[in-house]
């Protein structure tokens, strides 16, 4: 069986996706739904939006009904529906506050509902891509304006007065003219009975009356529960009669059974049962990779029991899969001409007639997600009905990825989305909940799968593997006049269809092609690379080894030339325009260039907030030093300017962090910051420690003793944000994803500054020690 | 069968003695709060309290523990409101909050021990205890600030 047929379900891939022309009016109305509306964000009038995205894109589009997400109780209580999946970045709270805000409710007398999977009826749910403020902002001003218009009518009507006279403010519709009041609870039966407004027709707020969005006081809605070990993740879900389920897949990308002795497992105390698990051959994107499940009465019994399978395996062809042998590949590919993506000027002749040639190769190597809670899924199917409970960052395509491999009708699949115990993109791939369907559907009874830390470091959908190669030609005096940047990396495309050398446009669009410095002479190549493992969507993504590789050559062209960093990065960056790549198809993160161009304003901006504020050029003690590096990922740009220090045996530990982020519009000033500072921990994890390499097809790792992550003592002393005030009419941009990229570069550079030593490859291991 | 003190509730255990405790909490008590992140003893997201001291559930079998006192993250405060706890809040640590049980609970035990711990004290004690989501710098001001008064 083979799911890539259907390429609506490429999630990442709406370069390829065909939008579908449908009237949303009329699904709606097929389903027996009256007087909603349902829009794509494209068909929104400009004047009500002041700006595009590329939401309408996304599968299933945005919906803006504020039937679908308010209901107000006669109690008064607000009910907002959250329709995104929270793992951390506070989307849960923010995205209900916008239609709060909007419609002047008061927080403390609003509930938040947790949507499950349904994006006919929510719009678009995958929680991936730094998109949900981007692309639900302004729909979510729109509902709760819509909420806020239905509400005065009704009161209006009650008063029998024009609606014009009576306002809604903090939870109740007053006429100030007769001094008359009624709550939004008084309210909720008259108001349900109104035309929902046309969004055209919409007032929304003046932004200085916001009570909450930009003011960053409002914590999230989980906090108590997660303080008090109440909050209920994938992990917590317990249902009558559930069965605990750990499963043994194959050690080898590709790899299958050949034969499993099940006695001694099923002589533990607690185990019920070992039973097969459907496998699909590599790749097919997000299907199960089979293996043995072991059944037991609780998890500790069901881990004990997998420890005592005998299991044989077939390997398949990934089984000589050698990250030493395979770096050496993508070196020497690197050194050969590839597919040419990006073309201006003549890069060749002008490095070839240049008067100095700076040449790096940095490597970055596969990494895991290693997300707090590894995968895990529980799952109830009775005859063709399947609910699911999880933590998956894509609940529609987790619905009908469950109907697909059960064969049932996606209408008769559930998908709940609990708490996600971390994501960074892991959790975009739904197999975990495929396999829980799978076991339940044969068992007869609920079951949880649990993927143990092991299962997630062994089985995952990694990083990708890549070298980014870069030759910078300067003149005599010292001007970069060519560039030349080849990256070599297997396609995360590569886990949806077989023979995949080359990367997507969302790849090559992550800091390869669309460099924004203003050179003459630029050529982005992309030479093939196979893979032999499954490639997934971690956080920030190829950004990772672009920024690694652009801003460390920065790095090494001031190096060359005996000029400040910062100063090279803007002569680099020019003058301040609109860049227009010479691209097929930009893809720009699939955002209309008009709202989200490449602006090198904004860039230098950045920069000069960061140097600002960071203390750029101070004086640091012997033995440190400061590196900069900048960003634009997710429509977003970012500087970073990292302290460093660096002791006689090569030991480092950073000081200081600042990083200036530019993401337009936005809603919670103190989640940006706190997302940016869990950046920089990820950031420094990557560079210190972060490897995933493999012997024999398999991962060599295999838990936080030999895959570590950065811990507290070892983590920045300060991390500080700034935050760039938006334009008026600034589109909002990601948050989620890119404060990573710049981190490592940033690091890199002040390595470089402190010791004199020039680092290429990730992760730094020993390279300092010597 | 093995008697143990939960959260003040006395609960027995009469399956396999070297279950980890872990899991005794979550799949057979029902006390989800304790998390598995490693199964190691690695990141810290299973610490409960045993006595006055922190431990790792998921390398402590339920038997290591028969005649004892456990403390989870859902007994550590009656209304959630420890000073670790509030402090916590203040400064809004959590990210996806995984791991936060942990790191509380693992936080409380320091505190028991020492009440006004240095910051290279809070760093050094806490860094058994993974956070994947990065609220490292939050943490460490939040124990300072449980320390001193919230």
């Amino acid at each position: 069986m083979n799911f890539i047929d259907n390429p609506r379900k490429l999630r990442g891939f709406e370069k390829h996706v065909r939008v579908e022309k449908v009237s949303r009016r009329s699904i709606l109305k097929g389903l027996g739904i009256t007087g909603g509306f349902v829009l794509a964000a494209p068909v929104m009038s400009r004047q009500a939006l002041a700006y595009e995205t590329g939401a309408g894109k996304m599968p299933h589009g945005v919906v803006v009904d504020p039937r679908v997400f308010v209901s107000v109780a006669p109690d008064g209580i607000v009910t907002i529906v959250g329709h995104r999946s929270e793992m951390g970045t506070g989307v849960r709270t923010s995205l209900p506050l916008i239609v709060a805000e909007e419609m002047e409710a008061d927080w403390s007398r609003v509930k938040v509902q947790q949507a499950h999977g349904d994006e006919v009826k929510f719009g678009n749910q995958d929680t991936d891509g730094s998109r949900s403020t981007r692309h639900y902002l302004m729909p979510m001003r729109q509902i709760g304006a819509s909420a806020r218009t239905m509400l005065e009518q009704a009161a209006a009507k009650r008063w029998g007065v024009p609606a014009t006279e009576v306002k809604a403010v903090n939870h109740e519709v007053v006429h100030s003219a007769s001094g008359r009041k009624l709550g939004f609870g008084e309210l909720a039966a008259d108001a349900a009975k109104e035309s929902v407004p046309s969004i055209e027709g919409l007032k929304l707020k003046d932004p200085k009356d916001f009570r909450y969005l930009t003011k960053g006081q409002v914590g999230m809605v989980d906090l108590h529960d997660i303080t008090t070990g109440k909050a209920r993740y994938g992990a917590d879900v317990r249902l009558p009669g559930m069965k605990y389920a750990v499963i043994a897949r194959p050690p080898v990308t590709g790899g299958t059974l050949v034969s499993f002795d099940p006695d001694a497992a099923l002589k533990v105390p607690g185990v019920e049962k070992v039973m097969k698990v459907q496998g699909w051959p590599w790749p097919s994107k997000f299907q199960p990779l089979g293996g043995v499940a072991v059944i037991a009465r609780n998890t500790g019994a069901a881990i004990k029991g997998r420890d005592a399978l005998k299991l044989v395996w077939d390997d398949g062809p990934n089984g000589k899969y050698d990250s030493v042998a395979y770096r050496k590949e993508l070196e020497e590919a690197s050194r050969k001409p590839g597919l040419v993506l990006r073309k201006e000027g003549d890069a060749d002749a002008a490095l070839k007639g240049a008067d100095k040639v700076i040449v790096g190769e940095y490597y970055v190597p596969h990494l895991a997600h290693v997300a707090m809670e590894p995968p895990v899924a529980v799952a109830d199917v009775k005859g063709d009905k399947a609910e699911i409970w999880a933590p998956v960052q894509s609940p529609g395509g987790t619905r009908e990825d469950v109907a697909k491999t059960l064969g049932i009708p996606e209408g008769n699949v559930t998908v709940n989305v609990t708490l996600l115990g971390g994501g960074f993109g892991r959790k975009s791939k739904c197999d975990f909940a495929l396999e829980a369907a799978l076991l339940s559907k044969e068992l007869g009874a609920p079951v949880k799968v649990q993927w143990t830390r092991e299962d997630d470091i062994h089985n995952g959908f990694l990083h990708t593997v890549s070298v980014e190669r870069i030759e910078a030609g300067l003149d005599k005096s010292g001007k970069v006049i060519a560039w030349r940047h080849r990256s070599v990396a297997p396609s995360i495309a590569s886990t949806f269809a077989a023979g995949t050398v080359h990367q997507a446009p969302f790849e090559i669009g992550m800091g390869l092609v669309d460099m924004p410095f203003e050179i003459a002479n630029i050529s982005c190549e992309n030479p093939e690379a196979a893979a032999h493992t499954r490639i997934g969507w971690f956080r920030s993504v190829s950004n990772i080894p672009r920024a690694f590789a652009v801003q460390s050559m920065v790095g090494e062209i001031a190096q060359a030339t005996g000029r400040d960093q910062k100063d090279m990065l803007l002569e680099l960056i020019g003058s301040p325009r609109i860049v227009k790549p010479n691209v097929k198809d930009l893809w720009n993160y699939g955002e209309p260039q008009d709202s989200y161009p490449i602006d090198t304003a904004r860039l230098r901006k950045v920069v000069e907030l960061v140097a600002e504020k960071g203390g750029w050029g101070r004086q640091v003690p012997k033995g440190h030093g400061l590196g900069i590096a900048v960003h634009r990922s997710f429509v977003s740009y970012i500087a970073t300017i990292v302290e460093v220090a660096v002791d006689d045996k090569g030991k480092l530990t950073v000081p200081r962090v600042d990083t200036a982020i530019d993401c337009g519009t936005y809603v919670n000033p103190e989640r940006i910051a706190s997302q940016i500072e869990g950046a920089a921990i990820m950031g420094l994890s990557l560079v210190k420690y972060g490897e995933i390499s493999f012997k024999e097809g398999k991962v060599q790792q295999k838990n936080f003793d030999d895959f570590q992550v950065v811990r507290i003592d070892e983590s920045p002393v300060v991390t500080n944000v700034y935050i760039v005030p938006p334009g008026p009419d600034t589109p909002p941009s990601g948050v989620g994803e890119p404060g990573v990229p710049p981190f490592a570069p940033a690091l890199i550079n002040a390595i470089f500054a402190a010791t004199g030593k020039r680092i290429r490859s990730l992760p730094i291991g020993k390279q300092l020690e010597a | 069968m093995i008697k143990v003190k939960i959260n003040g509730q006395e609960q027995s255990w009469d399956g396999d003695p070297d279950l980890p405790l872990l899991w005794f909490l979550r799949d057979e008590a029902g006390l989800t709060g304790t998390k598995y992140g490693c199964g190691q003893a690695l990141c810290g997201a299973c610490t409960v309290i045993v006595d006055k001291e922190a431990v790792r559930a998921c390398v402590t079998s339920v038997n290591d523990v028969a005649g004892r006192e456990v403390t989870t993250i859902e007994g550590l405060h009656p209304n959630g409101d420890h000073p670790v706890q509030k402090a916590w809040r203040q400064l809004n640590v959590p990210q996806c909050g995984f791991c936060q049980a942990g790191q509380i609970v693992q936080a409380a035990a320091l505190l028991m021990d020492n009440p006004k711990p240095s910051h290279d004290q809070i760093r050094e004690a806490m860094s058994g205890n993974i956070c994947r989501c990065g609220c490292y710098q939050r943490i460490e001001n939040a124990v300072h600030l449980a320390s001193t008064g919230v």
